[in-house]
């Protein structure tokens, strides 16, 4: 069973400000993580390795910096990291990224399972998985809340819905985005990170991966960002403290004005 | 301060760090209240690979040495000692059989504790045999080729959760202290039973029982080592252990000191934070002091005991009681600092107040370690008259 999972590193969200006067993200002094439902779909991956055997390759497109978050995974259990990088992928939006990702899954070899988390917290569009997926020419299923069954000829999920949840069943190949309720992630263990120090990170150019040059980075992605805003905060918000009828008096106080 | 850690050592600080925050921290309270073992997390910290720090690399471990374990045991000791004592009683239950097992029963046993597959625990302690451990009465009679074991252990922590017992039994009561063997007991062998679950001050994530033994048959070949070297085994398992007491104890107290100063900084009466009142800020001074010399002198110990293995029992002593100690103090201080909030449950310094007074008392009460270093004392002057 080889199964590969695509991860991405984010600014962390516990750090993240936006800068009031571009209204863009300043990032300076911000900690990288993996993005954290990626860290899931790792988690899930390796389960299944320990279970049904085979490798799991972990594959991000990103700076060389992005590294980090592949040897991240391989400590956390992953056997293989894939870094896609080059000048040429910069500014990509998920049309183009989709697209570099299945590029660079096409050179890889055959995979049964694809894993994504279900979006990254930097962008929130949760349109890389099911994009990679039609690249891939594969079905798909999205916000997966649960494995109930992995066997060498399928599984049998459940998919995350408002009000409940579906459950699938899938053959394979097949590609599944993951939500957080999924598992919990384990902590790097000592032989793992060992392993990451010394593991060697495969890279992929775009000439590795045989990428058309206008489908790629900027060129090749149709999204233009209009204008970033922060939302109109949702209203004022107040804390009342005290005994509980002091509490309510001051309420009673507040709702007051309100009343007909 | 910089202790020049190795990248290795590092590792495991990083680890055992994210374990602690992540899995350890945010149940403490509960398992406290519940009384109740803390199996997920042990194996979050089997899966992590940290039960093998002490093992062999041919039996499956990492094969580090007491420095190794004691880095792990500090970040363990900072979340909750509780936790951290169940990990080292683990530890402790296998240093016997690492220490004079022989090669069969080093295969047999080690590469499961290393994965976290099976748990140990270590029964000395008696009734009637508590600093003075020559008092035991549990006996083992050879019968064919079984040990027969007949006795109770008391106060056996991870009792009810090991597979693996190492135990010891008097094989010659007329030799005195030379007629002590160490065994091993497994889970589920024939007339092996564990009492009730203790009900504690403090550790009470850790289970403490009873081992009781009726007519408990086990085979010849789970002696440890030769008969009549069970309390030389005893005594080189308790010096390989100490330190990692030690290190829960500055684990424990740098916790409190996070706590109170973190709480001092925010705290306002008069107009100021409490912080800015100096007799606050010599007491959080006081306590980061003693818990940096405490660090200082466990490191130099756990050090100096895998560089020179024949000679630890002062050194080992020595880091155990003042760490310790320095622990008892910095948890009371922290009380302190928080006044009435500190006492209540909701903060978590009541509970590393109750939880630090059995670091004075187990694997050798700091009495008995104080009496360890001066007749240590007392026989090097010897040699230099
Ligand atoms: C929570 C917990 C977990 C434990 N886990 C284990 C375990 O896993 N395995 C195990 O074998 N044991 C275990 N023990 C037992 C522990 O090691 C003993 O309690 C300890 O060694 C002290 O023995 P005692 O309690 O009988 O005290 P005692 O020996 O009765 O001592 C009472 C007091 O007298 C003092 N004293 C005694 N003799 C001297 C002396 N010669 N000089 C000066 N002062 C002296 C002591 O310091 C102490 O203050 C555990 C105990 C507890 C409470």
């Amino acid at each position: 069973m080889n199964i590969i999972v695509c991860i991405k590193q984010v600014p962390d969200a516990k750090d993240v400000r936006l800068d009031p006067k571009t209204n863009t993200l300043s990032r300076e002094g911000v900690q990288s993580i993996m993005n954290p439902y990626d860290q899931h779909a790792v988690e899930e991956a390796v389960r299944i390795r320990e279970s049904l055997g085979g490798e799991v390759t972990v594959l991000t497109m990103g700076p060389p910096q992005a590294e980090a978050v592949l040897r991240q995974a391989i400590s956390c259990g992953a056997d293989h990291g894939v870094l896609v990088s080059d000048r040429a992928f910069a500014g990509a939006d998920t049309w183009a990224t989709s697209y570099t990702l299945a590029r660079a899954i096409a050179t890889l070899g055959s995979f049964e399972l694809v894993l994504c988390g279900k979006q990254a917290i930097d962008g929130d569009t949760a349109q890389v998985g099911p994009g990679l997926a039609m690249r891939l020419d594969m079905p798909f299923v999205t916000c997966i809340q649960k494995v109930r069954e992995a066997s060498e000829t399928g599984m049998v999920v459940e998919r995350m819905m408002d009000d409940g949840y579906d459950v699938i069943k899938v053959t394979y190949p097949v590609l599944l985005t993951v939500v957080k309720d999924l598992n919990e992630p384990r902590v790097p263990s000592l032989k793992g990170t060992m392993k990451a120090k010394k593991a060697v990170i495969k890279t992929l150019t775009a000439a590795d991966i045989k990428a058309e040059s206008a489908l790629i980075g900027l060129s090749g992605s149709p999204t233009k960002v209009v204008k970033v805003f922060p939302p109109e905060p949702r209203g004022e918000r107040c804390m009342l403290t005290g005994t509980v009828d002091e509490q309510v008096e001051q309420l009673v106080v507040k709702l007051r004005p309100y009343l007909p | 301060m910089d202790y020049f850690l190795s990248e290795e050592q590092q590792m495991i600080v990083d680890i055992a760090r994210q374990i602690t925050d992540e899995k350890i921290v945010p149940l403490r309270a509960e398992l406290d209240e519940k009384h109740q073992f803390p199996r997920e997390i042990l194996n979050d910290i089997a899966r992590a690979d940290l039960f093998g720090v002490p093992i062999p690399e041919e039996f499956g471990g990492f094969g580090g040495g007491c420095f190794d374990i004691v880095l792990a045991l500090e970040q363990f000791g900072r979340g909750c000692i509780g936790v951290g004592t169940a990990f080292a009683a683990s530890s402790l239950g296998i240093y016997p059989i690492l220490i004079s097992g022989s090669d069969e029963q080093k295969k047999e046993y080690l590469p499961d504790v290393a994965t976290g597959k099976r748990f140990a625990a270590f029964g000395l302690t008696e009734a009637n045999a508590g600093s003075d451990a020559s008092g035991i009465q549990t006996t083992a009679v050879l019968d064919g080729d079984e040990w027969v074991l007949n006795g109770t252990k008391q106060w056996i922590t991870n009792g009810g959760e090991a597979q693996i017992y190492t135990v010891v039994a008097m094989t010659d009561r007329s030799k005195g202290a030379r007629g002590a063997s160490m065994f091993i007991v497994e889970e589920g062998d024939p007339g092996f039973t564990c009492g009730h679950k203790e009900k504690k001050m403090g550790i009470r994530a850790s289970s403490t029982t009873e081992l009781i033994f009726k007519d408990c048959r086990i085979p010849s070949d789970r002696i440890i080592g030769r008969r009549g070297t069970g309390f030389i085994t005893v005594m080189k398992t308790l010096d390989s252990s100490r330190p990692g007491i030690a290190a829960l104890a500055v684990g424990l107290a740098q916790g409190a000191l996070d706590e109170a100063a973190s709480y001092a900084k925010q705290r306002v009466q008069f107009g100021k934070p409490i912080v800015a009142f100096q007799a606050v800020q010599h007491m959080l001074a006081d306590m980061a002091i003693g818990i940096e010399a405490a660090r200082s002198l466990v490191y130099g110990a756990a050090k100096h005991i895998d560089a020179h293995k024949g000679d630890m029992s002062k050194v080992s002593s020595m880091c155990k009681v003042f760490a310790t100690d320095v622990a008892m103090k910095v948890t009371t201080d922290a009380v302190q600092v928080m006044g009435g909030y500190g006492y209540m449950c909701e903060y978590p310094v009541e509970k590393m107040m109750r939880d630090a007074k059995i670091l004075q008392i187990y694997e050798g009460t700091n009495q008995i370690q104080r009496n360890v270093v001066g007749q240590e004392l007392n026989k090097e002057y010897a040699r230099l008259k």
